[in-house]
C-alpha cells in the first residue's frame, strides 16, 4: 500500500490516498477484508471524483487477456486491461471495439461501471450492449457472474454504477470485425444548431456521428458547427499505396506532450474565440471526404499527453448534459444561449446524438447530448449552477463519469431508478465497502 | 525456436522479461510455487503470442526436490533465468535468525542448488544460458539491507564463478544486476524516478544483454558508475553513512 495524492482527469479535486494494488484474484478478497471502505479505480479517466476516497483498490495490474474466440470476437479479460492494449493486439488481427469512448486509455472494468458512449451509439448503444458477461466480486467476497441473461438484476446495476456493486473482475465482450484500420468520413459544416440537427437526422445511416459546435460565436455565427461522420472504411475503399498495403497498421503518429501545468490564463475567452474561428474555418465551406486513420478519428486528443495540463492548476470539469428527444433542440438553446451571454465558452463543445439506452442508471438516453469544458473558478461553476436549472426545466440529466459537482437533487431528478439503484446497492453492499466521494456526496454511498 | 525457464514466475521482473523473450519468438517455461497464479498469465501468453507456454512448480527453497524438478520437464529449456528472490524486512531479520536464513535460502541456496543442476546439464549439452539476476545491493553490504545484500554479493560472486566453470563448455552465464526497479517488491518504498527502472526496462535491459552475449549487466546503465562510486569509498568514511 502507497499513500499518494489522487486526482482524476479534471484535476480537481485531489485528495491524499491509500492505493491497494494487486495481481491475483485471492489478493483482491483478503484487501477487501482489510479494508473498511475503498472504491475501484482504473487509469482515472473520469473527470471528477468518481473513482476518488480515503482508500482506492488500483486495478491497472490485473491486465491479462483471458480467452477469444476467433469465430465470435468473444474476448474475455481481467477487467484492468485497457482499450489500448486491446487495440494493440487486436486491431492488426481485423477486430475492433464496439464501442469506445473518446480515449483508449481507460480499462474495461471502468468502460462498464460508467457504461460508456462513444460516436455510435444512436446504432449501436452503449458499451455494456455488447458485454457478454461480468464477474464482480461483492462486498462479502463472493464473486458473482452477471450478465443480461444471468443475474440480470445485478448486471443492470453494474452497468454504469461506477464500481458500487463490487470489483469488475473479468469481462467479456464482443469485439467487432474491421477490413481495415481506417475510417471514411466526411465533415460537413453548418451554419448553426438547426443546421446541425438536421445533420443528425440525415446521418442516422452512418455508424459513426459527432459535432463540434462553436458555443462562443455570437449572433449570427452562434453555435455554427462542424458534424464528422465516419464509417469504418473497407479495403476497396482505401485510398494510398501504403493504407492498400498495410490495411490494419496505421502509420505512427506523431505525439506531443505538455510537459507541466499552464498558467490558467492562457485559456481565456479570448484564445478560446480565436481557437474556435480557426477550427471552424480549416475546413472549407462545403463537405470534406477522406480516410483517415482510427486514432485521429475517434481518439483526436489522446496524441496530445496530458493535455489536461492546459487547464491549469486549478483544474477542469465537464458539463455534459443529455435533453429527451422532444426537448433537445429548446434545452440546447438555451444552454448555449447562457454560455454565450456568460461570455464563458468551453472550445471543447461536442454533440452527439443518443439512441434508447438500456440499463437502470446508466447516462444515455434517446435525446441530444451536449459536452462542455469549463475551468474550476468560481464564476464557471455559478454558470453551471444555471445550466443546471436549464437541465432540470428540460428533464436532462448530467454524466456521473464527467461530474464533480453535481447535488443529490440534480442526481434524483435525472435519473428516474435512482431509488431504486440506492436500494440495490444497500441490498448487496449493507454495510458500505464500497463508497466514493461522489458517491457520497450523490447520496448514494452513506 | 528457443525454450526459457523463467525460475520465480510470478515477479514483475520475471514477467516483463518474459514478454521479451516471448515477443521474440521463444517458448517460455514458467515455474513459480504458487502454480494456481499462473493460469492467467499461460493464458494471455497463448493469447498475445499464440504459443502456448507451459506452467510448472517449482519451489526455491525446496533444494532437495530441484533435481527432480528439472528431470520431469518436458522441454529441456534453452536458456534459464533465475529471476526469484525476496527482499525481506531488515529490521526482523536482524531480531530473529529464521526470518535471515529465510531470505539467505531464498536468494543464495536456492538460486546455487538449482543452477547446480542446469549446469550439470547444460555442461554435458555444451551448449545454453544461464541468466542470474542478482542486484546492486551485493557490491557493497550498507547498514539498511546487509543481510538481503549479502546474500546478493553471494549469488554474484557464485555466478561469476559458474561463468568461470562453464565457459569450456561454450555455456555462457551472464549476471543481471538491477539497482532500483519499480515493482511490487519496492511497493510502498521512496525511490527516485530518475533511476530507477520499470520491469519493462529491466527485461528490454536483459534481452539485449543477452543477444550480445554479455557478462555482467547493470539496469539501469547508470548503476554501473552508481556502483563504481560506492565501492571506491574508503571503509573509514563508508562506516559512517547512513545508506
Amino acid at each position: 500500500m502507497t499513500t499518494q495524492k489522487l486526482t482524476n482527469w479534471g484535476h480537481y479535486p485531489s485528495i491524499d490516498t491509500a492505493v491497494l494494488r494487486f495481481q491475483w484474484v485471492d489478493q483482491v478478497r483478503e484487501l477487501l477484508s482489510q479494508t473498511e471502505t475503498l472504491i475501484p479505480r482504473g487509469m482515472g479517466r473520469s473527470y471528477g471524483d468518481s473513482s476518488l476516497f480515503a482508500t482506492v483498490l488500483d486495478t491497472t495490474r490485473f491486465n491479462k487477456f483471458l480467452a477469444f474466440d476467433e469465430e465470435t470476437g468473444a474476448l474475455t479479460c481481467q477487467a484492468g486491461v485497457t482499450l489500448a492494449e486491446t487495440l494493440k493486439l487486436f486491431l492488426p488481427r481485423g477486430w475492433f471495439i464496439p464501442v469506445t469512448p473518446g480515449t483508449k486509455f481507460v480499462t474495461l472494468g471502468g468502460a462498464v461501471a460508467a457504461d460508456v458512449h462513444g460516436k455510435n451509439h444512436h446504432k449501436e448503444g452503449s458499451f455494456c450492449d455488447h458485454v457478454l458477461s461480468l464477474d464482480v466480486m461483492k462486498a462479502d467476497g463472493e464473486v458473482i457472474t452477471c450478465s443480461a441473461q444471468q443475474n440480470p438484476d445485478f448486471f443492470e446495476t453494474t452497468r454504469g454504477g461506477m464500481g458500487l456493486t463490487g470489483i469488475i473482475l473479468h469481462v467479456t465482450v464482443r469485439l467487432r470485425r474491421i477490413e481495415t484500420a481506417y475510417i471514411r468520413q466526411e465533415i460537413i459544416p453548418a451554419g448553426n444548431l438547426d443546421g446541425i440537427m438536421k445533420l443528425f437526422e440525415e446521418s442516422a445511416d452512418w455508424t459513426y456521428s459527432v459535432a463540434w459546435i462553436d458555443c462562443l460565436a455570437n449572433g449570427e455565427k452562434m453555435s455554427r458547427s462542424i458534424m464528422m461522420r465516419g464509417e469504418h472504411a473497407t479495403l476497396d475503399e482505401l485510398e494510398t499505396a501504403q493504407q492498400k498495403k498495410e490495411p490494419l497498421s496505421l502509420p505512427p503518429r506523431s505525439q506531443l506532450n505538455i510537459p507541466c501545468m499552464l498558467p490558467g490564463f492562457l485559456l481565456n475567452s479570448t484564445s478560446i474565440r480565436l481557437f474556435n474561428s480557426l477550427y471552424y474555418h480549416r475546413h472549407p465551406k462545403s463537405m470534406t471526404k477522406e480516410v483517415i486513420g482510427y486514432d485521429p478519428f475517434f481518439y483526436p486528443l489522446d496524441s496530445i499527453h496530458h493535455w489536461n495540463r492546459i487547464y491549469g492548476r486549478r483544474g477542469f470539469t465537464q458539463y455534459q448534459v443529455v435533453f429527451p428527444m422532444e426537448n433537445s433542440r429548446k434545452g440546447l438553446y438555451a444552454l448555449l444561449d447562457k454560455i454565450s451571454q456568460r461570455g464563458l465558452g468551453s472550445f471543447l463543445a461536442v454533440l452527439k446524438l443518443f439512441g434508447p439506452q438500456g440499463g437502470i442508471i446508466s447516462f444515455p438516453r434517446q435525446g441530444y447530448t451536449l459536452a462542455l469544458d469549463f475551468p474550476i473558478s468560481p464564476r464557471h461553476l455559478n454558470l453551471l449552477n444555471e445550466l443546471d436549472e436549464i437541465t432540470l426545466k428540460y428533464n436532462g440529466r448530467l454524466y456521473l463519469a464527467k461530474d464533480v459537482r453535481m447535488s443529490t437533487y440534480m442526481f434524483n431528478r435525472g435519473y428516474p431508478h435512482a431509488d431504486r439503484f440506492k436500494e440495490r446497492i444497500r441490498q448487496w453492499d449493507p454495510r458500505g465497502k464500497f463508497a466514493s466521494l461522489q458517491s457520497q456526496r450523490l447520496g448514494v454511498s452513506l | 525456436m528457443k525454450s526459457v525457464l523463467i525460475l520465480g514466475a510470478l515477479s514483475d521482473i520475471a514477467q516483463a522479461t518474459a514478454h521479451r523473450f516471448a515477443q521474440a519468438g521463444h517458448h517460455i517455461i514458467f515455474a513459480a510455487r504458487r502454480i494456481e497464479r499462473l493460469d492467467a498469465i499461460v493464458r494471455d501468453f497463448e493469447i498475445r503470442y499464440k504459443d502456448k507456454p507451459e506452467a510448472v512448480a517449482f519451489d526455491a527453497l525446496d533444494c532437495d526436490g530441484h533435481r527432480h524438478f528439472y528431470e520431469v520437464l518436458s522441454t529441456k529449456p534453452d536458456v534459464t533465468i533465475c529471476v526469484f528472490g525476496a527482499l525481506g524486512d531488515q529490521k526482523e531479520e536482524e531480531k530473529d535468525f529464521s526470518k535471515a536464513r529465510c531470505i539467505l535460502d531464498t536468494n543464495y541456496s536456492g538460486a546455487v542448488s538449482i543452477l547446480h543442476v542446469v549446469a550439470a546439464d547444460y555442461e554435458m549439452r555444451k551448449a545454453g544460458v544461464i541468466i542470474g539476476v542478482s542486484s546492486v545491493a551485493g557490491e557493497r553490504g550498507r547498514q539498511s539491507n546487509y543481510i538481503y545484500g549479502g546474500a546478493k554479493a553471494g549469488v554474484t560472486a557464485f555466478l561469476s564463478g559458474l561463468r568461470n566453470r562453464l565457459y569450456p563448455s561454450g555455456v555462457h552465464v551472464m549476471t543481471v544486476k538491477p539497482g532500483f526497479v519499480r515493482t511490487a517488491m519496492t511497493e510502498g518504498v521512496k525511490l527516485p524516478p530518475l533511476i530507477t527502472a520499470t520491469p519493462e526496462q529491466v527485461a528490454a535491459d536483459i534481452y539485449k544483454a543477452y543477444e550480445k552475449k554479455r557478462d555482467v549487466v547493470y539496469t539501469l546503465w547508470v548503476w554501473r558508475y552508481i556502483m563504481l562510486i560506492i565501492r571506491v569509498i574508503p571503509e573509514f568514511v563508508f562506516k559512517r553513512l547512513k545508506m
